[in-house]
């Protein structure tokens, strides 16, 4: 008798579980790997109508962004099948694309409309003209300025300034006393961090990482001219302790009216006429600088992008996400509920064709910003490699971060900006030589 | 006289360790305070200590985003059943070290503790691709192995100490009265062990609840602890410090409170013949 119940409750416990198979087998699941910006945070909270909407269940695993580069890199190129989407940058993906990791994305449907997408942000996530990761978001670098500081002092900000006038700028709108410093700027070690923000003023005086030769280029007075005017300038005007100072620490002071100036990702513009700013009524944007002379302006280009690793089980329904987080529709679901300041830029033309959005007051400089940046021809001289903050070859991270560290430190007065420079040098050549580029 | 310089030195000696102490727990209390500000309260400059508006939206944030219980639920089972695995393999290899050591037990132990002094990264793509192999990637199976084998010469190392303060005449004297290996294990050794096994335990259990590095990458949505919690909450380019506040506040509570009830037996256990 006993062993009959038993029989019977392990044949119930076997339909339901069969039948909870069959309903999974309805309703697929997705996996994205994403980074906890706030456009990112805000397509999670809309996640449910894509649900409604198709049926697809979506898992969000949300990492910081060095956690989640090591995490999707360690999973694509062991083939884990962790993840059916992940986020990635225009760093990883032609890279990525060209290793075969990545599946392209060249049958998107026509209501899609590839298209429209950026021309910028649509090269930078291709390889050999095919698309690999949709771009979310995407960014490029400006000026941000306090408009009640630059009238005090009597100045006008140009459309677009050179690193002379930004100086005079800064000297004019730096006040100890009342805790204001001229100008707040990236100094962090990390490729990502300070690095992207030094090699873009290296090409905006002419500098370049490599020659056509892939041989260093820190010995030219090109760098030594863009370090030590970043030095003095920070030095003179700059917050204490702007070795360590990042994104967020910059956004920080920024928000709390301790800045004249700061440059930094188009991206911060939402930030700083949000709610969270002391100072949201009196910001004014600027394309980013260049040396008086030197062409290239400091303005990078980035974008945040979903993209479909290869060997996933779920590819059909991944891209129908992607098509979803990516469209027209997307931008307009977030301007009809949180307003057109809060829609993901930078990605797609017909954004900044919209009336609405074109009264944002960042959104046509982000635009411009955008525009102006290269990644094929990102310097004065001819350089072997794609990329503005960045060199697209996988190497570059490493190197670049070791090279960061470097300069960081003589930011932070522990060495002379000679040294960094030479340190910089050898780093970069022995790490090109082990690779085989030299 | 002689008493009133003790209780001044008593007095200044509670200074030095009340202050110690706050030095110490500073940071965690920091992280407390700042879950109970708004964004923008967080970044105050100069920091707001106590006088600002104290709110529980960050939590309510947190708690709407993410499956909390979930995360804690992962925690519990890897953290306690690394501990429990762990406990298992260690109590016999430990014994064997304590009471039968032969030639090479010295090495024995020095290499296990240099198995800790290799990077974790170093064998990273490794277990990895073992992982895959397996089907243990994102299961709560493959952190309870992994958490275990990390820990496991700490355990052995902590044990052995423990059992080489009992007098091994003791256990001959149950083996002369025909106690089997097993009754001698069970019956003899662990009861009078019990202190140093217990705080090996929550040192372990503390040990595995904080690890980053194995749990970030090896688990994505079904396996992930509270550590992936926390990191879901860090972010590069945005604000968020009072979220991941909260977040790394809901973190360590369940921990803090055990270890605040076990204090005794921590101290107890980790200062266990250390003085003679």
């Amino acid at each position: 008798m006993h062993l009959k119940n038993a029989l019977r409750a392990a044949s119930a416990l076997t339909l339901v579980a069969a039948t909870g198979a069959i309903a999974a087998g309805h309703s697929p699941t997705i996996t994205i790997a994403t980074v906890n910006n706030g456009d990112m945070i805000r397509m999670q909270g809309y996640t449910d109508q894509f649900t409604a909407e198709t049926g697809i269940n979506v898992e969000w695993v949300t990492l910081e962004e060095n956690v989640l580069r090591q995490r999707v890199t360690t999973d694509i190129t062991t083939r884990g099948g962790q993840f059916d989407i992940m986020t990635i940058g225009m760093y990883e993906t032609p890279i990525w694309g060209s290793n075969g990791w990545l599946v392209p994305l060249d049958d998107l449907s026509a209501e899609y409309d590839v298209d429209d997408i950026l021309p910028a942000m649509r090269n930078g996530l291709s390889h050999d003209g095919t698309l690999y990761a949709a771009p979310f978001y995407g960014e490029s670098s400006m000026v941000m300025y306090r408009t009640d500081l630059m009238e005090k002092a009597g100045l006008e900000m140009p459309v677009a300034p050179t690193w002379q006038f930004i100086r005079e700028a800064a000297a004019a709108m730096d006040d100890p006393a009342n805790d204001i410093n001229g100008i707040c700027l990236r100094g962090k070690a990390g490729w990502g961090e300070g690095g992207a923000f030094i090699t873009v003023t290296g090409n905006s005086f002419g500098a370049r990482w490599f020659d056509e030769g892939w041989n260093a280029q820190f010995d030219q007075p090109e760098w030594a001219d863009a370090l030590n005017f970043y030095v003095n300038l920070m030095n003179d005007y700059g917050p204490e302790g702007y070795a360590t100072n990042g994104f967020n620490e910059n956004l920080s002071l920024f928000n709390q009216g301790k800045c004249g100036m700061w440059i930094d990702a188009t991206v911060a513009a939402s930030f700083v006429t949000g709610d969270d700013s002391t100072v949201a009524d009196h910001v004014g944007f600027a394309l980013a600088p260049n040396a008086e002379g030197i062409e290239k302006r400091a303005n990078w280009l980035w974008a945040w992008a979903l993209a479909i690793p290869a060997g996933t089980q779920q590819e059909a329904e991944a891209k129908q996400f992607i098509e979803w987080a990516t469209s027209k529709d997307y931008i307009e679901l977030v301007a009809a509920n949180e307003g057109w300041a809060n829609v993901p830029p930078g990605a797609r033309t017909s954004l900044y064709e919209t009336p609405e959005y074109q009264d944002v007051p960042f959104a046509q400089m982000t635009l411009d910003s955008i525009n102006a940046a290269d990644p094929t021809d990102p310097t004065v001289d001819p350089v072997p490699y794609v990329g503005i903050q960045f060199v697209a070859i996988p190497e570059f991270a490493g190197i670049a971060t070791e090279v960061s560290q470097e300069f960081s430190a003589a930011y932070a007065g522990q060495q002379s900006i000679e040294e960094a420079l030479e340190k910089a040098q050898a780093i970069t050549n022995e790490a090109m030589e082990a690779a085989g580029y030299r | 006289m002689a008493r009133a310089v003790t209780s001044r030195r008593k007095l200044i000696n509670t200074g030095i360790a009340w202050a110690i102490g706050l030095l110490i727990f500073f940071p965690i209390l920091w992280t407390i305070l700042t879950s109970f500000k708004t964004e923008a309260q967080a970044i105050a400059s100069p920091p707001l200590f106590i006088n600002f508006d104290w709110t529980l939206e960050n939590y309510g944030v947190v708690m709407e985003r993410s499956n909390y219980a979930r995360f804690l639920w992962n925690s519990i089972i890897i953290a306690g059943g690394s501990t429990i695995l762990g406990l298992i393999i260690a109590v016999p290899a430990a014994w064997s070290m304590a009471f039968v050591p032969s030639k090479r037990t010295k090495d024995i132990l020095l290499w296990m503790l240099s198995t800790k002094m290799l990077p974790a990264v170093g064998v990273l793509y490794p277990i990895y691709l073992l992982f895959i192999q397996l089907g243990l990637l994102d299961s709560r199976a493959g952190l309870v192995i992994v958490m275990m084998l990390i820990n496991l010469p700490i355990i052995i190392w902590m044990l052995y100490t423990y059992f080489r303060e009992i007098p091994g005449e003791i256990l001959e004297a149950a083996r002369m009265d025909g106690a089997t290996l097993k009754e001698e294990l069970i019956y003899i050794l662990t009861p009078m062990a019990i202190p140093g096994i217990a705080s090996t335990m929550l040192l372990n259990f503390i040990l595995a609840w904080n690890e980053a590095f194995w749990t970030l990458n090896l688990t994505a949505v079904d396996a992930a602890p509270l550590t992936a919690f926390i990191a879901s909450y860090s972010s590069p380019e945005g604000l968020f410090f009072a979220k991941l506040s909260a977040a790394s506040t809901m973190a360590i509570a369940p921990i803090l409170i055990l270890g605040w009830f076990s204090q005794k037996q921590l101290v107890r256990g980790l200062t266990f013949g250390a003085v003679k």
